[in-house]
């Protein structure tokens, strides 16, 4: 209140609160560990490696030349680079910039990493592209589930059945799909006819789903975090009974064909960013558009007024003729749908076949992502890819041999993104009636 | 000329006769003031009229056509637009967002919003009624005041010819009420019909153009404010005559009893809320403390009780230092507290009375021996103190929740002055609660005073602070800004120093 009120023509004395300063801190120190790490280290086991080589294409990818550098000296620079960070950091900050330089802090980071793990390997190279493009289709169904849970926690209905959500999506998109396409059918946009019936089947799946818990939370007035919990136990022990009941004794009901990528003319041919970004199936496309078009229904138009308006302050959008109780529904059940799409990516997207409790936590990683990314479709997108890249990058190290138990390294990106949300993206806040359901006088 | 009248309104809730054939007309060009305690049944009747609730009985008219509302939406669309008590605002919204909200503007298909036109049209009807307010500021930004406005705007932009505020002032600095009854003046002028509800009897008589009087859900007369005064209405608000002027000597402060030094509070969010600030409470002295809500009084009060950590600085009582003493610790420095939001922290509202009144003392002698409680010993206390202090309830043993606000104040007072105290903490002591327990309830602090303890008294009634105190400390932004004798100086002055001027 007193920023505002800040006569025009002063200059702007920058109000540091306490909080502010704790977190200063912690970044500059955050940088100076990180610079440490990287300098005694990274730097002291790749100074006698030699070179490194990031690959930029695969052979089927249009041409792009490999980057090749020297492990030392490229540990050498980061390190210092990370420890000037810290060192302004620590004295003046970066103001505004702050998120920014953090973001190029870290991605310096894991690049010196990325070096001295590639050096040090007996191959001497790997496929970036490769890792890219997989970071963004491992994102994809984090995202998806993220996005459902925007679209009902932004009318402050929980969704904690996300992953329930999801396993149904999988389960019903590929028992529906495999009957459906046992003949040879034309490809529509990567998958025949029968795979389109079985991604429609879960998204009508996923929107049931949803139907219930909103029923439960909306007129049953049932706790939110219960119902998510018991959908999701539900869904679980259900799949894997049918699976192992019912498809294990009929193995044509789970084996569908599975959409292949796109090839978007022009875009795909883009080197590098071609194939990581647009080469890719209807899911992660269909993640990206989600992500635009809620984005715009939320904060461009009158129906996304009125739902956040539900989700701030619901007595205040009744007291205005907006009906609560529909908007409600209406947002929860297409979050459902948006979460059964997501699930048929498990299947159909990817292996053609289901298994038991296949999502993984896929669903709760999604409600995280949607929590880091401040309950913004693009937030979650953001936070979705963060995941996908930890995983992405589990998978890299895997192949390169670092002589570290893989286990651990695949462990590294997720305490990183522990560090930074605990200490440095700051205190998130989700729509203040969130969980609350809305009793009329 | 719009009219809006209602006829032989009944509303009944479970055990309650809200409403009773109430009768009630206004006009364009016409302020009516809805004058009521707390509990007469004003916010129901107004719930009725704005289509929140439904009437058992009686009907709503406009313009001579008989209406029903099944929802607010009906009655926005009938004309009716209603400036709620706890603003309906939406915090991180804009202005614009929040004044369009339900009825915006579009372009194009697909209901995109238009709101380079929202902007434009809230700023139209700013200028044309002189409600300054920026379109683009967010709603948590910006002070009480001009929120205010922003429900106006609201208002008067889905086209409203009957306007009702819902006690609009409680929330207002002096300065602030003067400017908002200018708005009321302006709006009135230009053809509006207003209806103005408040318990606070200056204000009535200072706006309105006709009076009506709310009690016990009837309504029990009509008044103008050449022909009636504040006694006159008080009298008719109460069913009997009521003192309003608190009847005090003058004090004899003694020993200091509460002193503060330098005391930082941080509140909720790690931000100083209380930010240095020294005084000191003599014994036989009331202290009272003005200022806006939300400048630090509730951690203040929070934090000499022992409720909050204090950040730095110190707190002394009777020479001792309990800066970083317990509640226990602090309450058995016979201090007593009366909390601000009796419900919320004052009394625990499932339990029976005499379990609030032992609250305090249940895990000593006389009420406890070892584990077990003495109930017999806890009763008879309790009957004593619900005699003495005069709570009107049918019993000991029924549950706080089922007593009126009034006589729950009156078991947290009995709580906590029926014991021997030297230092009293109380903030908002009659808050929200009908004016008989009020007149009870500021004798008995002044009986307090008279009898040598020291007593901080926090209100945002500026009257109760100026009625009581012999000492006034304002409070803005978290500091004490200004210290004035009782008795010596205006709601005006005061009103000054509680908007931050020096």
């Amino acid at each position: 209140m007193t920023a505002a009120t800040a006569a025009p023509g002063t200059p702007e004395v920058l109000i540091r609160t306490p909080a502010e300063i704790r977190r200063s801190r912690y970044l500059g120190f955050t940088y100076l560990f990180l610079a440490a790490l990287v300098l005694l280290l990274f730097y002291r086991w790749s100074v006698d490696l030699g070179n490194f080589t990031f690959k930029l294409a695969r052979p089927t990818d249009p041409s792009a030349p490999d980057l090749t550098l020297s492990a030392g000296r490229t540990t050498l620079i980061v390190g210092a680079v990370l420890a000037v960070l810290g060192g302004i950091q620590l004295s003046r900050g970066f103001g505004k910039a702050t998120n920014i330089v953090l973001g190029v802090g870290l991605t310096l980071f894991i690049f010196a990493f990325l070096a001295w793990a590639t050096a040090q390997s007996s191959l001497g190279q790997f496929s970036f592209v490769g890792m890219m493009n997989q970071t963004i289709v491992r994102s994809a169904p984090i995202t998806l589930g993220a996005l459902a849970g925007v679209m009902s926690e932004r009318v402050a209905v929980i969704n904690i059945a996300i992953e329930g959500q999801l396993l149904a999506g999988a389960f019903v998109a590929v028992v529906v799909a495999s009957p459906l396409t046992q003949t040879d059918q034309a490809l529509i946009l990567g998958a025949p006819l029968g795979n389109w019936i079985g991604v429609g089947a879960a998204i009508l799946t996923g929107m049931l789903l949803a139907w219930v818990l909103a029923v439960l939370a909306i007129r049953y007035v049932v706790d939110q975090i219960i119902v998510g919990v018991v959908i999701t136990i539900f869904v679980g022990g259900m799949t894997a009974f049918l699976a192992l009941r019912w498809l294990a004794d009929n193995p044509q009901l789970n084996q569908a064909p599975i959409f292949k990528a796109i090839e978007i003319p022009l875009l795909t041919k883009i080197p590098f960013f071609g194939p990581v970004l647009f080469k890719h199936n209807i899911f992660v496309l269909g993640s990206f558009v989600f992500v635009a078009l809620l984005t715009i229904l939320l904060f461009r138009t009158r129906w996304g007024l009125r739902a956040r308006a539900v989700g701030e302050h619901p007595a205040a959008a009744d007291t205005l003729g907006v009906n609560v109780y529909r908007t409600r529904y209406l947002n929860v059940i297409l979050g459902g749908a948006i979460a059964g799409f997501g699930g048929a990516f498990f299947t159909l997207g990817s292996v053609g076949r289901f298994d038991e409790n296949m999502t993984n936590g896929r669903g709760f990683i999604g409600l995280a992502a949607m929590i880091f990314g401040r309950w913004h479709p693009i937030g979650a997108m953001a936070a979705g890819l963060v995941f996908g890249f930890a995983d992405a990058m589990a998978q890299t190290l895997g192949i390169l041999q670092t002589g570290v138990p893989s286990e651990f390294l695949g462990m590294a990106p997720f305490i990183a993104t522990i560090l930074v949300v605990a200490g440095l993206v700051g205190k998130a806040r989700p729509p203040a009636a969130d969980g609350q359901p809305y009793i009329k006088q | 000329m719009a009219t809006l009248e209602l006829k032989g309104i009944t509303k009944r809730f479970p055990g309650v006769l809200a409403n009773d054939q109430v009768d009630l007309k206004v006009s364009s060009g016409e302020i009516l003031g809805l004058l009521g305690e707390n509990g007469a049944g004003k916010t129901t009747l107004m719930n009725i009229l704005y289509g929140l609730y439904n009437a058992d009985e009686g009907e709503i008219i406009i313009d001579g056509e008989v209406k029903t509302f099944n929802g607010p939406g009906d009655a926005i669309a009938a004309g009716i637009g209603m400036v709620h008590q706890h603003f309906m605002l939406v915090p991180v919204f804009s202005v614009t967002e929040n004044v369009v909200l339900g009825v915006e503007p579009t372009k194009g298909a697909g209901g995109f919003l238009d709101i380079a036109k929202a902007k434009q049209d809230v700023r139209q009807i700013s200028k044309e009624y002189g409600l300054e307010v920026d379109p683009d500021a967010i709603i948590e930004d910006i002070p009480v005041g001009i929120q205010q406005r922003v429900e106006i705007i609201k208002v008067l932009f889905r086209h409203a010819e009957f306007l009702i505020f819902d006690e609009p002032t409680a929330v207002l600095t002096p300065q602030e009420v003067e400017e908002f009854f200018g708005i009321l003046n302006g709006l009135k002028d230009s053809g509006k019909a207003i209806i103005f509800i408040t318990h606070k009897l200056k204000e009535v008589l200072e706006v309105c153009d006709r009076i009506a009087v709310l009690r016990r859900g009837a309504m029990v007369g009509e008044a103008t404010p050449e022909a009636t005064n504040e006694e006159g209405l008080a009298e008719m608000m109460v069913g009997r005559p009521v003192e309003l002027v608190v009847d005090k000597a003058k004090s004899t402060p003694g020993d200091p009893v509460l002193e503060v030094t330098d005391l930082i509070v941080l509140d909720d969010r790690d931000h100083p809320a209380v930010e240095g600030i020294s005084f000191t409470v003599h014994a036989g002295e009331i202290v009272g403390v003005a200022g806006v809500q939300g400048n630090g009084q509730t951690e203040l009060v929070e934090s000499l009780t022992g409720l909050r950590s204090v950040a730095s600085g110190s707190v002394m009582i009777r020479g001792t230092d309990v800066t970083h003493a317990t509640p226990r610790q602090i309450h058995e420095h016979s201090v007593a507290h009366v909390p601000e939001d009796r419900q919320r922290s004052g009394l625990v509202m499932p339990f029976t009375i005499t379990e609030n009144i032992v609250l305090d003392g249940y895990y000593d002698e006389p009420y406890s021996a070892g584990i077990k409680m003495d109930w017999k010993a806890a009763r008879k206390k309790a009957e004593e103190l619900v005699e003495q202090y005069d709570v009107r309830t049918p019993g000991t043993e029924i549950p706080a929740s089922s007593l009126s606000g009034g006589n729950q104040q009156k078991v947290i007072v009995a709580r906590e002055f029926g014991r021997d105290v030297k230092l009293v903490i109380a903030s908002q002591p009659t808050r929200g609660i009908d004016v008989g327990s009020i007149e009870y309830i500021h004798e008995r602090i002044v009986e307090e005073r008279d009898e040598g303890s020291a007593l901080l008294i926090v209100s945002t009634e500026l009257d109760e602070v100026m009625a009581l105190s012999d000492r006034i400390l304002v409070m803005f932004d978290g500091r004490i800004v200004a210290e004035y004798e009782g008795g010596t100086v205006t709601a005006a002055e005061i009103g000054l120093s509680m908007a931050g001027a020096s």
